[in-house]
């Protein structure tokens, strides 16, 4: 920085400047670090109000896959078939797995444990998400740095250390994909800006490998890998190519199809699927108007016009061949090349129509209109203000945000998961609006402190070349960020260095016209303040109230004191200790990790959904009556069957209000359940007015089995109704356990009957004379007898 | 029009041969065809008349590829080196999509990772012609050994992934 000033105080002034700069260095450092033990602390509400537990149910699949890789080795993990899930289909875990998540874990083990720390592998896995919203917090710092300035990129952090919609994802022991994914996200994209501000080669392998980091973790990289070209090709189509832009996008393109098709889940989709085709395009587009901008700068104009004309005519007919050809490649399959998944994104009454398993989950729906000021809070009114500050000036980077917003907002419109790739976006934006209007307020307030004027005409003196043009800016508009040589921001309480001084008296009059009054600042100042506490008063209670239970362990207060419902964990427990190793056990796929990790038991469907058939098996057993269902479940070799029963403590997410969906996925598959026959009136009933389909089916059976011994009366507390069918026995099934709380109840598959007395159906005698042959036959042939 | 079609045949065959210019001339004057002179550095003229129509368009072309060829011929050697070697990689890019269309994408790891190979240093070579060219403004202050270290460093990180996706 040149200092053109004649006073006697430069070398002073230069030196306080070095000074400020370091010491606004320093703070930054700190006030990252404080920001970094924030984000950790918040989502440790989990571990302190209830245990230190792993919650939900997709962590639990996680934490099973985590824990046979740090007992078996990473090459195992890789080739492992898991024969324990999917009975008798089994699941290849190597192949359709995201590993990003579990190999981050098992690394943190490993390490820790070769440093002889013996931390157990569930601590690691319920700490990892914490400790990675961290380091998300870090990210968006680079990221907002990049596109506004320090003082933005803090703001943001803070705010990302703290909004809902993250937290609700990454608590202690919410060991999901999501925890290590949303860091991979952030981080690709500041690589991404990085590289487009500097044009380095060397940022964008590393933009490469954040990227391959991301597909390793989540299956949403699908948004990063659209969203750059759609970035590129919107700089293009403005006018703002550039050899940066070629140089950020080109090598990623490569790298990046390469390195996500090493993925094993990816694979050879990276190529082949209509979710990657948008960066192929785009590819070839910048070759052309890279080309073209070469050609332009080699001819003089005149002969580039001819050019144009030339290969204008050319050069389209070749491009309308080829896109016919690629547009019926595309058509040719039924959905165009998208996967089931980004279709349901890009078409929201997809799912409900097509795929009834995506649409029956609750974070799939659309989320209404409080859930956004619950999740983002503050930040829903402060994101448009964002968005204008974006473009005084635009830049390629803040063109970016803006596109990222816009992006993220109209997915998380689609579904309420998607929020949380909304939070990133809105802290930026709302970190780069607040720290603007704290730049205007303190700035203002500086300009008209009476003590502050003549230090403004001392420090003139530090003035640059490339503040002349920064001048005329001030001039014309309030916020001067367009200051090129990005001096260095203190956080947002202290007082600004101002780098773009007048130097004459009547620039200095002429700016003080153009600050605002100094008590409105003060008062604006106090109410930004404000906004802040009320942002994060309304984080910490939804941090601690709303996002930090584990949904495994439930708790209720009443008059005398806190109750604890631990039956899930202790159903997973008599299951462990009172079955077989080799016993299958049935219910509906929700259950499927947690049984599988918890109770190390079989199961025939679990959460992965991946094939509906036999989900809608499973849906048509519980739809069935007895008999049907017995002779379903008996040719899946199971022999416990499990439900989940909320009537008597109030639970609501219990299998009879999941039902209907149970019903609808059977009967997607299975045309002769119809959903009609369990409503009466078009109404879901189970009180005596349900129809005798409804009361007969096994659902019914197994939830309400001598639930009337309870109060003597069978009221459900959660359908508030007494049920219909208040005693009845069980012919095919006997019950085994029951929890305490009667939530989790499970029963055991009587064997078929070797002799029935009595009058015989024909369907009796066939079961009868076809399993007894079989057991004699048996015993015949077996020679070790 | 047969006899239109022999003497054109004729001239084109004397124009191709003969160096000459004035009859090129006459031919022009006596079809009523407007021809437009070009000159190129080598001294050789070759051009077409066609009948009933303005030849701009090719001899257009044919003014373009020398404007180009002229303005190409004046970029340092180091560039062209460079240039040599993507156009290089994009033709062994090129072979061996024809070699997959003849003999079928059986491994297609192999295959992809083949041609994105190719097509990955061409990339970077391009990279790092941008970055050495010395007319760009935006890297005047980027020494060529940084650009050719990093150019480096991403073509050791493509290969290291080739070669686990080769199979």
């Amino acid at each position: 920085m040149a200092a053109t000033e004649t006073s006697t105080a430069t070398v002073p002034t230069l030196y306080t400047n070095t000074l400020r700069n370091a010491f606004g260095g320093v703070l930054s450092f700190f006030i990252l670090l404080l920001i970094g033990v924030l984000a950790f602390s918040i989502r440790l509400f989990s571990v302190i109000k209830y245990e230190s537990v792993i919650h939900e149910f997709d962590p639990y699949f996680n934490y099973r896959v985590t824990q046979f890789l740090t007992k078996n080795g990473i090459y195992e993990f890789w080739n492992w078939f898991d024969d324990r899930t999917w009975y008798p289909l089994g699941r290849v875990i190597g192949g359709t797995v995201y590993p990003g998540l579990t190999l981050t874990a098992g690394t943190i083990w490993w390490l820790l444990n070769s440093l002889n720390i013996p931390l157990s592998v569930e601590t690691v896995c319920v700490f990892t998400a914490p400790i990675f919203s961290a380091f998300a917090s870090w990210a968006a710092y680079l990221l907002t740095k990049e596109v506004k300035g320090a003082g933005a990129g803090l703001t943001a952090a803070a705010l990302l250390a703290m909004v809902p919609s993250y937290i609700s994802r990454s608590v202690a022991g919410s060991y999901d994909n999501e925890a290590v994914a949303i860091f991979a996200l952030i981080f690709t994209f500041y690589l991404y800006i990085k590289t487009l501000n500097t044009g380095s080669l060397f940022y964008a392998t590393l933009n490469s490998i954040a990227y391959f980091y991301m597909v390793c973790s989540w299956g949403g990289y699908t948004f990063i890998i659209n969203l750059i070209p759609m970035h590129v090709l919107l700089c293009i189509v403005t006018g703002r190519y550039s050899s940066r832009l070629y140089i950020a996008y080109a090598p990623l393109v490569v790298l990046g199809t390469l390195l996500a098709a090493l993925v094993p889940v990816v694979g050879f989709n990276a190529v082949m699927t209509s979710e990657h085709f948008a960066s192929f395009l785009v590819f070839i587009i910048i070759h052309v108007v890279a080309l073209v901008y070469y050609i332009k700068g080699i001819l003089s104009p005149k002969m580039f016009k001819v050019a144009v004309t030339l290969v204008v005519s050319a050069g389209l007919a070749v491009c309308l061949a080829m896109i016919a050809v690629l547009i019926a490649l595309v058509a040719s399959s039924p959905t165009k090349g998208w996967s089931g998944r980004s279709l349901s994104l890009l078409d929201p009454t997809y799912a409900s129509k097509y795929i009834p398993i995506i649409a029956s989950v609750s974070e799939h729906q659309p989320p209404t209109w409080p859930s956004y000021f619950m999740d983002i809070n503050v930040l829903a009114f402060l994101v448009p203000a964002g968005i204008i500050a974006c473009f005084l000036p635009l830049s390629d980077a803040s063109s970016f945000v803006v596109l990222y917003i816009a992006t993220s907002v109209y997915f998380s419109g689609v579904m309420v998961r998607l929020m949380l790739v909304l939070a990133p976006a809105a802290c930026i934006t709302s970190g780069i609006a607040l720290s603007q209007a704290f730049d205007v307020f303190t700035r203002s307030i500086k300009f008209q402190l009476p003590g502050v004027s003549s230090n403004a005409e001392v420090d003139a003196g530090e003035t640059s070349s490339a503040t002349a043009e920064a001048q005329n800016n001030v001039v014309k508009t309030e916020k001067t960020e367009t200051s090129k040589d990005r001096p260095s921001r203190k956080s947002k309480k202290k007082e600004r260095e101002h780098v773009e001084k007048p130097s004459t008296k009547a620039k200095a009059e002429k700016k003080r016209l153009l600050a605002l009054p100094l008590e409105a600042s003060f008062i604006s100042l106090l109410l930004l303040v404000l906004l802040g506490a009320f942002y994060v008063v309304h984080c910490v209670w939804a941090a601690a109230e709303a996002y930090s239970a584990p949904s495994i362990v439930l708790t209720s207060h009443s008059h005398d004191g806190l109750h604890v419902f631990d039956d899930f964990r202790e159903a997973y427990a008599w299951l462990r200790h009172n079955t077989d190793v080799d016993d299958k056990v049935a219910s509906w796929w929700d259950y499927g990790y947690q049984t599988t990790a918890m109770a190390n038991r079989t199961v025939i469907v679990d959460n992965n959904t991946w094939n509906n058939t036999h989900i809608a098996t499973v849906g048509t057993a519980m739809s069935s009556p007895e008999k049907a269902a017995w002779e379903i479940f008996h040719s899946l070799d199971v022999k416990y069957v499990l439900v989940v029963f909320g009537g008597l403590v109030g639970y609501p997410s219990d299998d009879i209000n999941k039902f209907l969906w149970m019903v609808r996925i059977g009967g997607g598959v299975f045309p002769h359940i119809k959903e009609p026959d369990y409503l009466r009136d078009g109404q879901y009933r189970i009180d005596s007015q349900a129809t005798p389909t409804m009361l007969n089916c096994l659902m019914y059976k197994l939830s309400y089995y001598r639930f009337v011994e309870t109060d003597g009366k069978g009221f459900d507390r959660v359908r508030r109704t007494e049920i219909g069918k208040k005693y009845f026995k069980l012919s095919h099934f006997e019950e085994v356990f029951t929890t305490h709380h009667w939530m989790v109840r499970i029963y055991k598959l009587k064997p078929p009957k070797n002799r029935i007395r009595g009058k015989t159906k024909k369907s009796k005698s066939k079961t009868s004379s076809t399993s007894s042959p079989r057991k004699s036959g048996t015993k015949k042939k077996n020679p070790w007898h | 029009m047969v006899w239109v079609f022999n003497y054109l045949s004729l001239n084109c065959w004397r124009d191709f041969f003969t160096v000459k210019k004035r009859s090129e001339e006459e031919v022009a004057i006596e079809f009523g065809v407007f021809i437009e002179k070009r000159r190129s550095e080598e001294g050789a003229i070759e051009f077409r008349a066609k009948m009933g129509r303005t030849s701009s368009s090719k001899d257009d072309a044919q003014a373009l590829f020398h404007s180009l060829r002229s303005a190409y011929a004046s970029t340092p050697i180091n560039l062209k080196i460079i240039d040599l070697y993507v156009g290089f990689a994009v033709f062994t890019a090129l072979i061996q999509v024809v070699y997959m269309a003849i003999v079928g994408s059986f491994p297609f790891n192999s295959f992809l990772s083949g041609v994105l190979s190719c097509v990955g240093t061409a990339v970077l070579a391009v990279c790092l012609r941008i970055q050495v060219n010395k007319e760009n403004k935006e890297f005047k202050d980027l020494p060529p050994e940084r650009a050719f270290a990093d150019f480096v460093l991403c073509n050791l990180v493509l290969h290291l992934v080739i070669m686990n996706f080769l199979g």
